[in-house]
């Protein structure tokens, strides 16, 4: 799955106060790092060598003593403060955090699987609501707040051009608060090890214009559209009357399935299976025929049919944009 | 005649020894006291002697044989799981690799972390505790020999359990710290999480057995005049080791159980669904997975501080200082666990304390470190081996220590947590932190271990290939933490553009392994074919290990030693030297009190039994059986019983001999 | 002679408790020891300071135990989330019979200071006899506990709680049966003596942390 996925790339202000700390503490660090192997350095440089034979040093010389005492002393309160500085940041920073103005959010309820993200916008308005899988778009700088929950095992949610991670534990709801201040495709994968596949749990969140966004928006909330030739009116009564409608929804069809990501608008996006593949033509025919040669051990079991049947259903779920 | 105690008495009639038989009474009774080469030292050195035979080779309690054992055991696991990690590496090291398919990639991290963790890093730290602690304080051995003797036959037991479950595609698949619900009852499908959680309780149980004869070993049976003040800063990291693992191991032992029964027995803990927590499980095992890497730590900062004054010819600048450190960062340790979770979804201002907490405990390390520069700025320094070693370990240890701090920060957290930045920090402090440490205090004691010092020349070729390829694989993955990669999976697109630094550090760790068989190389070379012997003391250092032969006798001291500085083979002459009138011909010590180490009572260690390997294997049949059933937990405990109850009766001929040394308090 | 014996016993007593009252000798540049007891009660036997360590383990694994209880309450909606709170009946027999347990316990732990033999046997057989009665009435605390292990978290939270205590009574207890039987074989050192004052030492600790787990199996879910 393509974006940007850099801490380092800041594309927001979660992030990029993530990255002005980062950028305190490295250069804090490095300074206390080299101060001190300086002065193990210098310590190195300046002791005279011996051999093991000669005989030990009892009796300490007072003088070098008091010297080198008041180094490690001025050692200590110096890395003090310097934790101190560091403590300060890491608060400035969280509490940055927590400040996100929250007016005229987008809604997001963040689903974690094994391995896929279910969202559902607006869950709460039932005018406005519409599922989507995997890829989440929306609008420059409008915040996003987004709910997370998981109902199998712990999944981890992050986008680091974004922002931090935050964890889907099932029994906890979390939420966590993201705005993109500049247009693009900001890449994300699942953080927290959640089995076989998490190696291929990635997400795209991708921001755009207000306008872009409004388009892309009423256009989820609409049903599938309808089929526009035969083949793909075949591949559409191949979906919702063989096992694909088992586990998938489409709205507007037969198919009402919950077990898997949502496919009315499945063509909009630019991969299949959370990133495992990219959604050409060729590939996600494919993909339908055997999901396991890309990501083995996902629930999505190879499908059986013929190779024109399996053309309507690519050419079918290739129409819904 | 002077008295030297705490108390004046009277004068008291001399008890008669109780004998039973008139035979015995006419036995001579040989006493120690007199140096090698006497009567009383031939006497001692049959005393000792081990039974002939496997049963003898089995029934070994000496600690020199049981600390060796836990440190060759430690490094044959540890050469296991760094070929797991090098498998890792490659596999790493090209995008869409199909080297390694997905399942045996999540059991080859899980193994390389618990092997590493509960096989290695450990044991290998106790069993040089095991082998030093009782020279170093002038004893003859631990407190409790036989319990550590079952310690070591449950960890070999336990990690071989664990190998042969992965042997069998049936080992742990969820990381080192099996995160329920992945490892519950529910998504942990097969035995792979019930093997797990049956390592930790044997690796926990061999813990907490030689913790707890550990800290009563420096407690008690320290020689006469080493008070506290005087004990070296080696016992002292020790000490503070022990006690942290006896309040700390109990933890993941609970969890682990807990974890079993709501697999086999359908118990809640941790199932949200029926009012458990899947965080219950995160705060158990963390509060004691963070003083957990301080085991592995605090010994290796004792080795450090056995290291430096050896090599710089002075006693340690700060020694309370550095007491004082350790003791802080032991209780510090203890108040860290929550950075491990801040992803989650715990309160915000809770997170914040565990922040400040974190930070703090750079404080006490800092000052150990600027002792240990301070030290070296004022000695004159021996550039050997070991010392380079310790020289590694200051760059690298700090460059983990500070990433340490960046991670202690909530927010820098969210970021970094749970990526290879992650990874980069972790092998920088337990190989910093640790193992060079390691390196450097096997090149110390080699000599007296073996009575070889092994090569100058391939141990700074083994130090520079070690300390390049090291930064080399690990470095690199700081930068891969940030730009997106997390831990724990098996592959990645070429699109991420993870592969450039992912290739550098597998190049790093072939010359890890370059390393890793020059000192191989080095040690064959040594034990096999070298044929000049070490001195009793090569280094020149001060402490009592180096007063005795190397290899030690299997006593340790024909004579205990009796002490009144921190470096008694530095300190001139002192008027009391040693300590006479022990029984030369039965296993005897002496134990002194706790802070002042005046001389207490003689004390009888256990001479050799076979119990202790026949409970530690009845045990495995105990711990095996009720992985496949529940009530083989409950029948399972026939065998332990009657183990530990064989183990505890009674040795009448044993018992004979000791009542003719035995006296009244 | 009553009273001078047991004055005789106390100051002996109070010898054996502080260190080094028989002391070493200094014979020119050696310390010597042959005087020393071979031996010794309380802190100065290196058994106390196991028993002690193994102590703490337990101990913290119990406090640990506790603190489960209280976060899953914490968490949960209404508690019990199943079943309901135990009868107080046999709970509160076994506070009973624990806690009276502690005289013979004690009058065990100071025969084997004074070295009596027979007195350590018949002590050793009162405290057997407790241990049995225990761990009947153990039994029947698990029966009357009114949840299974299996429903709900409150329901295993308080088996396992009962069940780790239960293992140590139970485990004490069998202690206490083969020490009674070791008195038998000859012959007896006097370490034999502080194993048996350490084993009446760690049954306190059965006793004392049966108090706290009392209270909260009995009452964490009535208040």
């Amino acid at each position: 799955m393509n974006g940007i996925h850099d801490a380092l790339a800041p594309a927001g202000p979660q992030a990029l106060a993530l990255f002005h700390l980062w950028n305190a503490m490295l250069v804090v660090c490095t300074v206390v790092f080299a101060l001190t192997m300086a002065a193990l350095a210098i310590a190195l440089w300046r002791a005279p060598r011996a051999t093991e034979r000669a005989s030990a040093d009892l009796d300490a010389q007072p003088r070098k003593e008091a010297a080198l005492r008041r180094s490690v002393v001025w050692g200590i309160a110096g890395s003090s403060v310097l934790l101190l500085v560091l403590l300060f940041a890491s608060f400035y920073a969280d509490r940055a955090l927590s400040a996100l103005p929250l007016a005229d959010a987008v809604h997001i309820d963040l689903v974690g699987h094994r391995f896929w993200w279910e969202a559902h916008y607006e869950p709460h308005d039932p005018e406005q609501t519409f599922a989507t899988a995997n890829e989440l778009h929306v609008p420059v700088g409008r915040p996003v707040l987004i709910r997370l929950r998981a109902d199998d095992v712990i999944h981890s949610f992050w986008v680091p051009s974004l922002s931090g991670k935050k964890d889907l534990i099932p029994g906890r709801e979390s939420t966590i608060a993201v705005r993109a201040d500049r247009v693009g495709t900001y890449r994300g994968q699942c953080a927290e090890f959640c089995g076989y596949q998490h190696a291929q749990m990635a997400l795209v969140v991708v921001a755009e214009t207000p306008e872009r966004y409004e388009r892309w928006r009423s256009l989820q909330r609409e049903p599938a559209h309808a089929p526009s030739d035969a083949q793909q009116a075949r591949g559409r009564e191949l979906v919702e009357q063989t096992s694909c409608a088992m586990c998938h929804a489409i709205v507007g069809t037969r198919a009402g399935g919950r077990r898997a990501p949502d496919l009315t608008h499945v063509a909009g996006r630019g991969w299949l299976g959370a990133g495992a593949v990219a959604n050409t033509p060729k590939l996600r025919a494919e993909w339908i025929a055997n999901a396991q040669k890309f990501k083995p051990g996902v629930d999505m079991p190879p499908i059986d049919v013929a190779a024109d049947d399996l053309a309507a259903i690519s050419a079918y779920l290739g129409s819904l944009e | 005649m002077e008295s030297v105690g705490a108390l004046p008495s009277r004068p008291r009639p001399r008890k008669r020894a109780r004998t039973r038989s008139a035979a015995a009474a006419h036995r001579p009774m040989v006493r120690d006291g007199d140096g090698p080469g006497s009567r009383a030292a031939e006497e001692l050195e049959r005393t000792w002697q081990e039974k002939p035979g496997l049963v003898g080779w089995l029934s070994i309690n000496n600690h020199k044989t049981l600390g060796l054992r836990f440190v060759v055991t430690a490094f044959f696991f540890a050469g296991l799981a760094g070929v797991m990690g090098g498998l890792m590496r490659h596999q790493l090291a090209t995008a869409n690799s199909h080297l390694l398919g997905p399942d045996f990639y999540n059991q080859l991290f899980s193994m390389h972390g618990t092997t590493m963790m509960f096989l290695f890093a450990v044991p290998v730290m106790q069993g040089f505790a095991l082998y030093i602690v009782p020279l170093m304080i002038g004893t003859r051995n631990t407190a409790f020999p036989r319990m550590s003797a079952c310690a070591y036959w449950l960890y070999l037991f336990g990690g071989l359990l664990l190998f042969g479950a992965f042997a069998t595609n049936t080992g742990p698949d969820a990381g080192w710290f099996e995160y329920v619900p992945l490892a519950g009852p529910q998504y942990g499908i097969g035995k792979r999480a019930d093997f797990w959680n049956m390592l930790v309780t044997y690796s926990e149980a061999m813990g907490l057995m030689v913790a707890v004869d550990i800290t009563t070993t420096i407690l008690k049976l320290r020689a006469p005049g080493m008070s506290l003040r005087q004990m070296p800063l080696f016992v002292w990291a020790s000490l503070v080791t022990s006690v942290m693992i006896i309040f700390a191991m109990p933890l993941v032992m609970l969890g682990a159980n807990l974890v079993q029964f709501d697999r086999m027995l359908g118990t809640h803990f941790f199932n949200p669904a029926e009012g458990g927590d899947a965080l219950l499980w995160q705060h158990l095992f963390w509060f004691f997975g963070h003083p957990e890497v301080y085991f592995i730590f605090i010994p290796a900062l004792g080795f450090v501080s056995a290291i430096i004054p050896t090599f710089a010819r002075r006693p340690m600048f700060g020694h309370d200082a550095i007491v004082l450190s350790l003791v802080t960062t032991g209780f510090l340790s203890f108040g860290l666990w929550v950075h491990h979770m801040f992803a989650t979804n715990l309160p915000e201002l809770g997170k914040s304390f565990f922040t400040a907490m974190s930070f703090m405990i750079a404080i006490p390390t800092a000052l150990q470190i600027f002792c240990w520069i301070a030290t070296i700025a004022g000695g004159r320094l021996v550039m050997r081996t070991p010392f380079l070693f310790v020289l590694g370990f200051f760059f690298v240890l700090m460059i983990g220590g500070l990433t340490g701090i960046m991670l202690g920060s909530v927010p820098l957290d969210l970021q970094v947590h749970d990526t290879y930045f992650v990874v980069a920090h972790l092998h920088y402090v337990l190989i910093g932190g640790a193992v060079f440490p390691l390196f450097a205090a096997l090149y110390y004691w080699f000599p007296k271990v073996t009575g070889k010092q092994l090569g100058e020349t391939l141990g700074k070729w083994h130090f520079w290939l070690f300390f390049i390829g090291v930064n080399l694989t690990f470095f690199p993955l700081h930068i891969l933490g940030l730009e997106g990669m997390p831990r724990r999976i098996y592959t990645y697109g070429a699109e991420t553009g993870w592969e450039p630094l992912s290739m550098v550090s597998a190049v790093g760790q072939v010359i890890n392994d370059v390393s890793t068989l020059i000192f191989a190389i080095n040690l064959i070379r040594t034990v096999f074919f070298k044929k000049e012997r070490a001195s009793a003391d090569p280094w020149g250092a001060g402490t009592l290990e180096w007063s005795v032969a190397s290899p030690p006798p299997r006593c340790n001291f024909f004579a205990l030693p009796v002490v009144s500085s921190r470096e008694p083979l530095w300190a001139p002459p002192a008027e009391v030297t040693h300590v006479q009138g022990l029984s030369a011909q039965i296993r005897e010590g002496l134990t002194t009190t706790v802070i002042d180490a005046l001389p207490d009572t003689r004390y009888a260690y256990p001479e050799p039994e076979i119990w202790p390997f026949v409970a530690a294997l009845s045990v495995t049949i105990w711990l095996v059986w009720s992985v496949w059933s529940v009530p083989g937990f409950v029948w399972g405990l026939i065998p332990p019983a009657l183990a530990f109850l064989l183990w505890y009766w009674p040795n009448k001929k044993e018992a004979k001999e000791e009542l003719r040394w035995e006296r009244e308090p | 002679m009553g009273a001078r014996a047991v004055n005789d016993r106390q100051a002996a007593r109070r010898r054996e408790a502080t260190p080094a009252s028989i002391p070493a000798v200094r014979k020119g540049d050696a310390l010597d020891v042959s005087e020393l007891p071979s031996y010794g009660f309380a802190h100065r036997s290196l058994m106390w300071w196991g028993n002690a360590g193994m102590m703490t383990i337990e101990g913290v694994a119990f406090g640990f135990m506790v603190v489960i209880y209280f976060y899953l309450r914490d968490i949960a909606r209404v508690w019990p989330d199943a079943g309901s709170p135990p009868d107080l009946l046999w709970g509160t027999v076994n506070l009973g019979v624990i806690l009276a347990s502690a005289v013979p316990n004690y009058l065990a732990q100071k025969a084997a200071q004074d070295r009596s033999l027979p007195r350590v046997r018949t002590w050793l057989y009162v405290c057997s006899l407790f241990g049995i009665a225990l761990s009947v009435v153990r039994w029947f605390e698990f029966t009357a506990l009114n949840v299974r292990w299996d429903d709900g978290a409150y329901g295993s939270v308080v088996w396992v709680l009962l069940g780790f205590h239960s293992f140590n009574l139970v485990t004490d207890v069998l202690d206490t049966f083969v020490l009674t039987a070791v008195t038998y074989s000859k012959p007896v050192e006097g370490k034999r003596f502080v194993d048996i004052a350490e084993n009446c030492g760690y049954w306190y600790f059965v006793v004392l942390t049966w108090i706290p787990i009392y209270a909260v199996i009995y009452f964490g879910a009535r208040v």
